[in-house]
């Protein structure tokens, strides 16, 4: 099977020249408010998905990346406050979604931008069998009879592979194993086939030899049906495996994007290659080896600031990264795929990994 | 990273020390009803020495470390630490024994009474232990702790949720450590934290590891942190040990089918690295613990299994190192289930090509 038998340079190559896109978000922010005040989450994020891509959305905890997925959809509280643009080339032309009314959304999700999320286990209904469930996505889109309809459903559960679908078909879901049960929400969240996939951490919680499988699976969709995958996740291992291209967040905004060889190989921005000196990586031992930290947390920030969120704890820092925002572009104009938000960009010599010569922490 | 480590690495594995291992576990089994969460595992930690103890949800890993704490009573087996049989202690005859063995727990949220000031936390072992310390000098021990964990005194006055993930895992470690334990178990330490957390508090783990010198029982299912930490591993598999043996042995030549799954599935952050590697899909379903399979408990899911596996449980007392496996020899070869039927990933080497081209 062509797992990566398209050239990987073409999706990478995007947002100019590359695969046509499906979706495009421009400026998108949100803010909370809370009993303790606003909370910014989301700053002005740009992000581009072209057909047949897998994207991989990076960051830690409180970076943005659920609240950016969330807002696709619609699927965030009435105490956000949603602004900029979320465009979805759909099959009878452009939607907007970002503001969009309920029965807009309504339409759209399932059909044309659909997601996975992490626990399996909440997301599906433990009383109703795993069929019924795969063709209640089907009857609320299409016309289909009953038995068209199970029909389906096991045909979803076999691209999916879980074996003997035609009597999985009527289990229930506690009847499943974690992996099965997020390969039926894998099989749920495809039944009409969507442009687009939102898989928010879709592995986390799977076990590592359960987790190939499922990103095998993901893979398979997007070789197979042509699905482009918007991919969040915190893990590193897994963005390296399955994204085409990366977009790197952190608090709430886009602070690095490019094509994954090129990331993982030149990070520029001084929070992703931190990220990359802080994991562990074969071969790296405690008695030989020291990982590098990065000092400090993530703010969490009521307003956003005209400087760079990450200087605080940035070795690089100067008085210019805290007095202005730095634009989203590219450190190098013959790479203009690959864009960092950062005015003292990494230098690119050195492997990825070992030592971007970040300053963030002395190794001792 | 341990002393023995430093001396001289996989030399030390040879040697053996005249004083009793750190840790001793012997035929352990536990069964929480018809569960057979443990069953018939058997180790031992040289002092100094960091083993790590791999495995996926619902191997029984969290239980051995349990049993090793004695937070349940096992079923049968022995847990000797530092040569006292502490297996079947009651609650007053532990007492004294409490302080060899510490617990630092996945979740430091829920492993801090949310009630109690950071400081008393920190000294409550010293209070539990009954040594005659005036308050002045109790607060002297917890401020040197606070300290050792790269935390401000001022942090003893405050309460955990006033502290950060990566804080609050700090507080749990200094509290395991001011009683000077022999041994830390340490389950999924790191696992709840963000990347950059987590590596300042493996490099903790590791500069105290080296300067206190105790033995350490490092439970989790992240390999790469096992490759940073161990001096040894072991693996685990439904309730059983299937490999144990030094870190670079087994990183570099996995013996058994299930480690060696285990270690393609896990995936590396290197894009031309990971997409050259092909992983061994193993299917989704673990069987259940409550009616393991027959024989070799892996067979049902390993690429490699014959009927000989279904009949014949192997040997699963693995001493200093080997392989729980009828296939594997005694010099470590074996079947490589990397080497099986295609799996599909990476097979027209195009694909890595036209990667590191574009890496280029």
């Amino acid at each position: 099977m062509t797992v990566h038998a398209e050239p990987v340079d073409a999706p990478l190559a995007s947002p100019s020249g590359g695969p046509e896109p499906v979706l495009s978000v421009r400026g998108l922010s949100v803010a909370f408010t809370t009993e303790t005040g606003r909370v910014s989450a989301v700053d002005g994020v740009d992000l581009t998905l072209g057909a047949g891509e897998i994207v991989g959305v990076v960051g830690e905890s409180g970076c943005g990346k659920s609240v950016t997925s969330m807002s696709l959809a619609g699927l965030l509280p009435g105490t956000a406050a949603v602004t900029g643009s979320v465009v979805l080339h759909a099959r009878e032309g452009d939607t907007e979604l970002a503001g969009a009314r309920e029965p807009v959304l309504r339409r759209v999700r399932g059909r044309d931008i659909a997601y996975i999320f992490q626990e399996p286990m909440t997301s599906l209904n433990p009383v109703i069998t795993i069929g019924q469930q795969i063709t209640e996505v089907l009857k609320a889109h299409e016309r289909v009879s009953r038995g068209q309809a199970r029909a389906r459903a096991i045909e979803l559960l076999r691209l999916v592979g879980i074996p003997s679908p035609e009597k999985r078909v009527d289990d229930y879901p506690h009847q499943l194993s974690g992996g099965m049960r997020q390969r039926v929400m894998i099989a749920m969240a495809v039944a009409c086939d969507p442009k687009v996939l939102v898989a928010d951490e879709p592995t986390t919680a799977l076990d590592v030899t359960v987790q190939a499988g499922i990103l095998q699976v993901l893979r398979d969709l997007r070789d197979r049906l042509g699905t482009s995958i918007l991919f969040i996740t915190h893990d590193l291992g897994v963005i390296a495996d399955v994204a085409d291209r990366v977009v790197v967040m952190y608090a709430g905004r886009v602070v690095e994007a490019g094509p994954v060889g090129e990331i993982f190989a030149h990070p520029r921005h001084r929070y992703t290659a931190g990220l990359m000196a802080a994991s562990p990586l074969p071969g790296r031992h405690a008695g030989t080896d020291r990982l590098d930290e990065i000092p400090g947390l993530v703010p969490v920030l009521s307003e956003q600031p005209d400087a760079c969120t990450f200087a605080d704890r940035c070795g690089a820092a100067d008085e210019l990264c805290r007095s202005r925002r730095p634009p989203l572009e590219p450190p190098r104009p013959d790479r203009a795929d690959h864009v960092a938000a950062c005015w003292h960009p990494a230098p690119t010599d050195g492997p990825a990994g070992s030592d971007p010569g970040t300053p963030l922490e002395e190794a001792r | 990273m341990s002393a023995h480590a430093a001396t001289g690495g996989a030399a030390a594995t040879t040697t053996r020390p005249a004083t009793p291992p750190a840790l001793e576990v012997e035929g352990l089994a536990m069964h929480f009803g018809p569960v057979r969460a443990v069953d018939d595992v058997s180790f031992s930690i040289r002092p100094g020495q960091v083993l790590a103890l791999v495995g996926e949800s619902g191997s029984g890993k969290s239980t051995v470390g349990k049993c090793i704490t004695r937070l349940v009573e096992p079923t049968a087996g022995t847990v000797r630490v530092a040569g006292t049989d502490i297996t079947h202690l009651s609650r007053r005859q532990l007492r004294p024994h409490r302080g060899d063995v510490s617990i630092i727990f996945q979740d430091p949220a829920g492993s801090l009474d949310p009630r109690m000031l950071v400081g008393d936390v920190v000294g409550e072992p010293l209070r539990l232990r009954g040594e005659r310390l005036s308050r002045r000098d109790r607060e002297v021990r917890v401020r040197e702790e606070l300290g050792r964990v790269g935390l401000r005194a001022e942090v003893a006055h405050r309460y955990p949720h006033e502290l950060s993930g990566g804080q609050r895992q700090r507080v749990s470690i200094a509290r395991a450590l001011i009683s000077r334990p022999s041994l830390l178990v340490a389950d999924e330490p790191t696992s709840a934290l963000d990347v950059s957390v987590q590596a300042a508090v493996l490099n903790l783990l590791a500069d105290l590891q080296r300067d206190m010198a105790f033995a350490c029982l490092f439970i989790t299912h992240d390999l790469s942190a096992v490759e940073y930490l161990a001096d040894d591993v072991a693996v685990m598999y439904l309730g059983q040990l299937v490999e144990r043996g030094s870190r670079r042995r087994l990183f570099d030549r996995p013996a058994h089918p299930y480690t060696q799954a285990l270690l393609s599935a896990a995936p590396v952050a290197d894009p031309v690295a990971q997409r050259e590697r092909r992983p061994v899909l193993l299917g989704d379903d673990l069987p259940s613990a409550i009616d393991p399979p027959s024989g070799c408990r892996f067979r049902t899911r390993c690429p490699a299994a014959t009927e000989l596996c279904v009949q014949v449980p192997p040997n699963v007392d693995l001493g200093d190192g080997s392989a729980a496996c009828h296939y594997v020899r005694p010099d470590g070869s074996g079947p490589d289930v990397r080497r099986g039927p295609d799996t599909g990933r990476g097979a027209d080497g195009t694909n890595d090509d036209t990667l590191r081209s574009a890496t280029a």
